[in-house]
């Protein structure tokens, strides 16, 4: 079905290189044959409110305007790193910084790639929400690193997505990302999705990772966008023979933050970390689906995931490790802790395991549950009120996963966000 | 003796039960500041139990007596009133606490009993005296850590919180011998330095070769069944607990 908030003249006017507007005209064939997913069709949406999800109440939203989001994006982009910034509004991007780049590095906007397509849509599979991206983002970020190339400063990708009023439909924001690693080459990158803190808002942000064989990527991004927002995101990623990843998602922001990571180890001897967190308030639904996908032997998977959910929010974490035929001696762990700090909290946690190899080592763990007993009764031996060994319990438990961060500029912007979010859900009234 | 004194740890016709069972069955003790006392028993006498009655660990729950730091009856109160009034208790198992480190609660527990918060000298004082691995002050609590160390790390905190009574749990399991002696060293300059009173619970002499008790308890099925010098715990070696007749 195609949307009647999202028409084909909407994706038209978009423009563009030629090999932009086929794609756009190619997902929006598919959409005719798509429909928003319901949370008892398929696993991967199961528990989510998917299905209070009107894509009529969003239109794909039109450049940006205002001073104001521009100082925000650029404060965002120092925060964040050490100069590299590359701005986008609303799905444009706006301002590309990138002294201290090396020349040979593709950095920008794909819509200036005029004479070639970017490879975006290589990596990441179909869907309702894909195909909505590829068919109304108005451009997209690519990061084209050629073999043996090194670049030592990180790379900040600002998405600042405008928001609508309550009355009408709210704008829809389709950030799109390409990260590409030749053979030995090496990269970090920065994403962070932001907005105002007030109005609705969709942002169905796309991002792919290609790490090629030897190649080193390190990769954050940050969801913390405002709390009237639906953010509906995709991260899927190839890893190389012997290529390094590591990914670092955070979901802070947003009414409905849905982060699916999908990580395909293509590569003999190739290792993967992914680290996810999480921190819900309010009514707040944090939604991450893991994918640790091993298709080449001796491939190394390490995720962990960490999340805590307050008042009456929610959280669903649901892995999967799927260790394919051929994969011998593949090593891939998942874990997956849950604090809920409210007794009207709630978080769902789903490991799961498809091996198809023998000689494998593979294995998850998962918690759900308040603080420790033992934890509290430790510090509190040691005189620290009730409220203050919770504090600090919490804390450390974001901490612990904080400190996995493989971009160092983007820790501190990270511990200080989650640092303020649990002031003001810890130690409400407490003594000393 | 103690009869009368209002500064000493006293412990009177405690009882307790743990998974609803009784495990205490009335047990009395009195520590007076800078005195040391050794509560040996086999296995399953309750000597833990006690430990986690006088801190009030939850799953422990006091079913009659009164414990009193001083004047202060605390038999009612939660761990952290206990500790605030001078209890500190050393675990036998010390617990994890990922992501927070040591010196973040000892800075905390410095600040709730209302000294100086500048204690950085003094950890490295205190991880210095029994052999503490001063890196490990800026980890996190307990993680990854070796059974040795984390005794350690008990007495290292026990230094720098300087509690009125330390009740120390099994501090002998684990440690080597030279980490035993540092140990049993610092216990013993802290009960001149300020007075520590102690109560350590084990079931080994060995502890007792290390550090030097005024009273000795003998403890089985829940009761203290005998009293005495140092000298009891060598009786202890050649006739075993066997002697003493668990009551009906």
């Amino acid at each position: 079905m195609t949307p009647g908030t999202f028409t084909r003249e909407d994706s038209s006017a978009l423009g563009g290189p030629p090999w932009m507007s086929t794609r756009r005209a190619n997902a929006l064939d598919r959409l005719e044959t798509l429909v928003p997913p319901t949370a008892d069709g398929s696993e991967v949406w199961r528990y989510s409110p998917v299905d209070r999800f009107d894509v009529g109440a969003y239109r794909p939203s039109a450049p940006a305007r205002g001073e104001e989001g521009e100082a925000a994006a650029q404060a965002l982009g120092a925060e964040f790193g050490t100069g590299i910034v590359v701005v986008v509004r609303n799905g444009r991007v706006v301002e590309v910084s990138r002294a201290g780049v090396p020349g040979a590095v593709v950095l920008g906007a794909a819509s200036s790639l005029a004479e070639r397509p970017a490879a975006l849509g290589s990596v990441v599979g179909d869907d309702f929400f894909v195909a909505l991206n590829d068919g109304f983002a108005p451009d997209a970020v690519v990061v084209e690193v050629p073999e043996r190339c090194v670049v030592e400063e990180p790379i900040v990708v600002v998405h600042w997505c405008e928001t609508g009023a309550p009355d009408g439909p709210a704008p829809a924001s389709f950030p799109r990302t390409l990260v590409q690693l030749g053979e030995d080459a090496e990269v970090k990158v920065v994403e962070v999705l932001a907005g105002p803190d007030a109005g609705r808002a969709l942002v169905v942000p796309v991002g792919e990772l290609v790490v090629g064989d030897r190649a080193r990527l390190s990769y954050v991004l940050v969801q913390d966008l405002g709390m009237g927002a639906w953010s509906i995101g995709r991260l899927a990623a190839t890893v190389g023979r012997d290529a390094k990843l590591r990914s670092f998602t955070a979901g802070l922001g947003a009414d409905y933050d849905r982060c699916r990571v999908d990580v395909a180890a293509l590569g003999d001897g190739s290792s993967t970390q992914i680290t996810s967190v999480y921190l819900g308030s309010g009514d707040q639904v944090h939604d991450v689906r893991t994918l640790q996908d091993h298709a080449a032997p001796r491939s190394l998977s390490n995720l962990l995931c960490k999340g805590a959910v307050a008042e009456r929010s929610r959280s669903i974490y649901s892995g999967l490790i799927k260790v394919r035929n051929g994969a011998v001696r593949s090593d891939a762990m998942q874990t997956n802790h849950n604090l809920v700090l409210d007794p009207t909290a709630h978080a769902d946690s789903v490991p799961n395991l498809d091996i198809e190899e023998n000689d494998v080592r593979c294995s998850h763990a998962s918690s759900v549950g308040p603080v420790g007993e033992d934890q509290r009764y430790y510090l509190e031996s040691r005189g620290l009120s009730p409220e203050r060994a919770e504090r600090l319990i919490v804390l450390g438990f974001f901490d612990d996963v904080v400190e996995r961060s493989p971009i160092a500029s983007a820790t501190a912007p990270l511990r200080r966000r989650i640092g303020q979010r649990l002031e003001g859900l810890l130690g409400r009234g407490g003594e000393r | 003796m103690t009869a009368g004194r209002t500064d000493t740890l006293r412990v009177s016709g405690l009882r307790a039960e743990a998974g609803g069972v009784e495990i205490l069955h009335g047990v009395d003790l009195e520590v007076a500041p800078g005195e040391v006392h050794v509560v040996m028993g086999p296995n399953g006498s309750g000597k833990s139990t006690l430990a986690h009655a006088l801190m009030g660990r939850p799953g422990t729950t006091v079913t009659g007596g009164t414990i009193s730091v001083g004047e202060l009856d605390v038999t009612g109160l939660p761990s952290w009133r206990r500790a605030r009034a001078g209890l500190f208790l050393a675990l036998q198992h010390p617990i994890e606490v990922p992501g927070v480190r040591v010196r973040d609660v000892l800075r905390e527990a410095v600040e709730a009993s209302s000294r100086s918060a500048e204690i950085s000298g003094t950890i490295d004082e205190e991880a210095a005296a029994i052999g503490f691995d001063r890196r490990l002050i800026d980890r996190a609590m307990n993680v990854d850590l070796s059974g040795g160390e984390r005794k350690r790390n008990e007495i290292m905190q026990l230094g720098v919180i300087r509690p009125r009574f330390a009740v120390l749990d099994e501090i002998d399991s684990g440690l080597d011998v030279d980490a035993l002696r540092a140990v049993a060293r610092r216990v013993e300059r802290a009960t001149t330095e300020w007075g520590l009173g102690v109560l350590a619970v084990t079931h080994f002499r060995r502890l007792l070769e290390e550090l030097r008790a005024d009273r000795v308890h003998v403890m089985v099925g829940g009761r203290i069944v005998a009293h005495g010098g140092p000298e009891l715990a060598e009786e202890l070696d050649t006739t075993g607990y066997g002697a003493y007749a668990t009551p009906a």
